[in-house]
């Protein structure tokens, strides 16, 4: 439950805890939660939304008297990579409905994987827009669900009108060392990142 | 199908009332504490139980070491939000200490990512 172990944490004050907060993205059945599952043991998260129609949340919020909330489940998981350092991984719920919970969730994240299903690609289209304009990075994880067509990653980057820099890659994510990859794919792309934002001086 | 429930399937869950709990408040007092913070019991800190919910206790007990919101809200099995609330109250009361992430871009040495990836491959 802690945050790091008992006995460690505090052996160095001076150190401030680390802790990483990645999305994983992507349409309803692309794999977020085996994803998760795949790395670490899936935790569920509950949250209340008011639910007050489609129009709620683009107009204004007087006037909204038949307010009433729906329950959205979300998956989570942890992984420590030492003490001081670990990473959160949350599967956002992927119906358009839920959508105005992306921005808290967003907010401070290193980045996304947006799981790809090629047999419905679309679906995956308003994670990829949500995050190119949020300028978060992301890369795009095209599980390869059996009975499925292969495609070449650069044909799934077309397909998607992606920045060359975005990252796309193959995966399985029922395999953990697929699943792993995928998340070391996006801290490199994250990290590129950060280094190029750096050099040229600017802020993020 | 009324307007108003269009959006409420079986996937929505049950509509219910769940800021009972909050005395109705839908939003914290003060800033809003992300999923990832830290949370930390004031130790020493005097409890004066008047006003606080079994709830607000109960987060005060799981939080005496470092926890962050999302594995409180997970671990108490309520609704994030009512839990931010929760929090909120004790933060007020000073009974816990917070410590908000850094956002990536003001990483004080980006090469801490470069650990989290090499941490990843051993996993």
């Amino acid at each position: 439950m802690g945050f790091g172990g008992s006995e460690s944490y505090g052996r160095d004050p001076g150190e401030a805890p680390v802790t990483i907060k990645i999305l994983i993205a992507g349409g309803f059945g692309a794999g977020k939660t085996t994803l998760v599952g795949s790395v670490t043991e899936i935790r569920a998260l509950r949250t209340e939304e008011p639910l007050s129609g489609p129009g709620a949340y683009v107009d204004s919020l007087d006037g909204v008297e038949r307010k009433s909330t729906t329950t959205v489940a979300m998956d989570f998981g942890r992984i420590t990579i030492r003490d001081n350092l670990v990473i959160y991984l949350f599967g956002t719920p992927g119906q358009e409905r839920f959508w105005f919970m992306w921005d808290e969730l967003a907010s401070g994240a290193l980045g996304a994987v947006v799981l790809a299903d090629t047999r419905r690609l679309a679906d995956c289209f308003p994670s990829v827009d949500f995050f190119e304009r949020r300028r978060l990075p992301f890369t795009v994880a095209v599980n390869c669900f059996d009975g499925a067509r292969r495609y070449h990653p650069e044909d799934v980057r077309a397909a998607l009108d992606l920045d060359p820099v975005v990252p796309v890659i193959l995966c399985d994510v029922r395999q953990r060392s697929s699943a792993r990859d995928v998340l070391v794919a996006l801290i490199e792309h994250a990290l590129q990142g950060l280094q190029r934002a750096r050099a040229a001086g600017t802020n993020v | 199908m009324a307007e108003e429930d269009r959006w409420l399937d079986e996937e929505a869950g049950p509509v219910v009332r769940p800021y009972a709990l909050t005395r109705g408040r839908t939003r914290p007092t003060g800033e809003t504490l992300d999923l990832i913070a830290l949370v930390t019991a004031v130790r020493g800190a005097e409890v004066d139980p008047v006003g606080l919910d079994p709830e607000h206790l109960a987060l005060l007990a799981m939080c005496r070491l470092p926890a962050s919101v999302a594995d409180l809200a997970s671990e108490l099995d309520l609704p994030l939000g009512v839990v931010q609330i929760l929090l909120a109250d004790l933060r007020v009361r000073s009974l816990i200490s917070v410590h908000h992430p850094t956002p990536p871009a003001q990483m004080p040495d980006p090469r801490i990512l470069k650990e989290v990836a090499d941490g990843l491959r051993r996993l």
